[in-house]
């Protein structure tokens, strides 16, 4: 199944384009790493799927985004952003405690009722690997998590709401190997319930995780193939370029 | 030779950095020594609650506490109607306005500063004073709630341009990372932006009431300057700094009359410095 069908995108920056004649489809289940030097316009992308660039008043698009059957454009962009979750380069925790962090997203589409709101912290907290170090201190402040727990606690966030996608926007950047590593062994589990969009400049990372990768350069998508065929056998002199470490 | 230019710059400098210190000093001091006079006479507690002010009747009668009334209701009823129109005013300009009207709207505030208090106080005088008369059916528009509204105008401009900061400063992704979770534009502001511009926007409250406090020119034209206790906002009062600034000119030097304007003074400095330090606890407790 299709989750994103992507025709002939492109995206402006005032007269700046970002995103050229960009062909991609999604996947339901899949996670999808895309790769890129900074400017590659993989950001953009990214904040395309859940029409984040709106914020931005000098952007632009054109072309067609379907978002399942629907047209990305028409979709109401709260709902949609509460269907398409995002998680961002720097955990993001606000000055609540750990409960209301993960409650924060659920309580702002109308949730009051207490019990469903354990229920949904719990059940997110679990799927993001952080339960078991958090299950005792829900009521501490969220500063007190380490970057690598407050990562995790950011993904219970976006998970509390019931996406239906997840974008992750460089996730990793600012974290050791082993908060890292189990950031990925959440988004692998993660897989399973839901389709994954993943930015990063880490190239391992996106061997590590992806089933699908894409290499974005200067705003156009070079190449887009299964993980182990991009990085065993490049079409592209450029892409190869990229991961062998080349340039970029 | 370098060296020695160097050195007699910083020391100058040095001299302008103590200078505001210095003054501060001498300024406090003396307003020690001219208003604490006033208590050989008459005791604190009698002072600052006595409910008669005739500093000139024999003997003296001076307790203050109708002119402190007098700048409570006044503040009061300024803060009442500054802080929804300046915050929301604020909001509104740093969060939602297009770029080209906020633009306009802050050339506005900062112009809405630039007036002269004594010419507000001038325009209040025939349009505010008139208005409160007729829709009250008051013997005088002269009363506490006209100097509210007109010095509500007054601390606006100081309110919004700091609240407006405040909020401004609030970084770009606390904002999407709200919006990312579906959050609608109104509920960003109330839950996150506000949230976490909360002190500045304390702080910003805060200046603009020590505004408030602090005025005189157009409180004494539109209040009435009536020193009786008020017994609501609707009456005529006189507010501490309207007693010094009507008074002060009469007071024999020495007499106990001119100690106690500068008692008044020393009242007015406590409670503006501890506004001050308010605000500047809240403006700084997140740096």
């Amino acid at each position: 199944m299709v989750t994103f069908g992507i025709k002939n995108l492109d995206i402006w920056f005032g007269a700046a384009q970002a995103l050229k004649q960009v062909n991609i489809s999604i996947e339901s289940n899949e996670i999808l790493s895309i790769i890129g030097p900074s400017n590659s316009g993989k950001t953009t992308f990214l904040r395309m799927l859940n029409r984040l660039n709106d914020l931005s008043s000098n952007c632009k698009m054109a072309g067609e985004v379907r978002f399942g059957q629907e047209d990305l454009i028409k979709i109401d962009v709260e709902l949609l952003r509460k269907r398409v979750g995002m998680v961002f380069a720097l955990p993001l925790p606000l000055p609540l405690s750990i409960f209301d962090n993960v409650a924060f997203g659920v309580r702002m589409h109308g949730e009051r009722d207490r019990k469903i709101l354990e229920n949904r912290v719990e059940e997110a907290l679990k799927q993001s690997y952080l339960w078991e170090e958090v299950k005792d201190r829900l009521d501490v402040s969220a500063f007190k998590l380490s970057g690598g727990q407050q990562q995790r606690l950011c993904i219970a966030r976006t998970l509390a709401v019931e996406p239906e996608v997840i974008l992750f926007d460089e996730p990793c950047s600012g974290l050791d190997p082993i908060s890292t590593a189990k950031v990925e062994e959440a988004m692998l589990k993660l897989k399973k319930k839901y389709t994954i969009v993943l930015v990063t400049n880490n190239v391992k990372q996106a061997a590590r995780v992806g089933d699908r990768t894409a290499f974005f350069l200067s705003g156009e998508l070079i190449e887009l193939d299964k993980t182990d065929k991009i990085f065993t056998a490049p079409q592209d002199k450029r892409t190869d370029d990229y991961i062998t470490g080349a340039f970029g | 030779m370098r060296k020695l230019k160097e050195s007699i710059i910083e020391k100058l400098i040095l001299l302008c950095g103590l200078a505001s210190v210095f003054f501060v000093v001498l300024i406090f001091l003396f307003l020690l020594k001219e208003g604490l006079a006033v208590f050989k006479t008459i005791s604190l507690k009698d002072f600052i609650l006595g409910k008669s002010w005739y500093p000139i009747s024999e003997p003296a009668q001076l307790g203050i506490l109708p002119l402190i009334m007098g700048s409570f209701l006044v503040t009061i009823g300024a803060a009442i109607i500054s802080i929804p129109i300046g915050v929301g005013c604020a909001i509104y300009i740093a969060e939602i306005a297009p770029l080209r009207l906020k633009e306009i709207l802050k050339v506005g505030i900062e112009l809405l500063a630039a007036i002269p208090s004594v010419v507000l106080g001038f325009i209040g005088m025939v349009t505010i004073v008139p208005l409160v008369k007729s829709i009250f059916h008051l013997p005088t528009g002269l009363t506490a709630i006209s100097g509210s509204i007109m010095l509500a105008f007054m601390a606006m401009p100081t309110i919004v341009s700091i609240a407006e900061d405040a909020l401004y400063s609030v970084p770009k992704i606390y904002k999407e990372g709200a919006f990312a979770l579906g959050a609608t534009h109104w509920q960003t502001i109330y839950r996150v932006v506000l949230p976490a511009a909360s002190s500045g926007i304390v702080a910003a409250v805060m200046l603009g009431i020590g505004r408030v406090i602090g005025e005189t020119m157009a409180v004494m034209m539109i209040t009435g300057n009536a020193a009786v206790m008020p017994n609501s906002i609707l009456a005529p009062v006189r507010t501490l700094t309207a007693t010094i600034a009507a008074e002060m000119g009469e007071a024999v030097v020495g007499s106990e009359h001119y100690f106690a304007l500068f008692g008044i003074g020393i009242v007015l400095f406590i409670i503006s410095f501890c506004i001050n330090v308010t605000a500047d606890l809240f403006l700084h407790r997140n740096k």
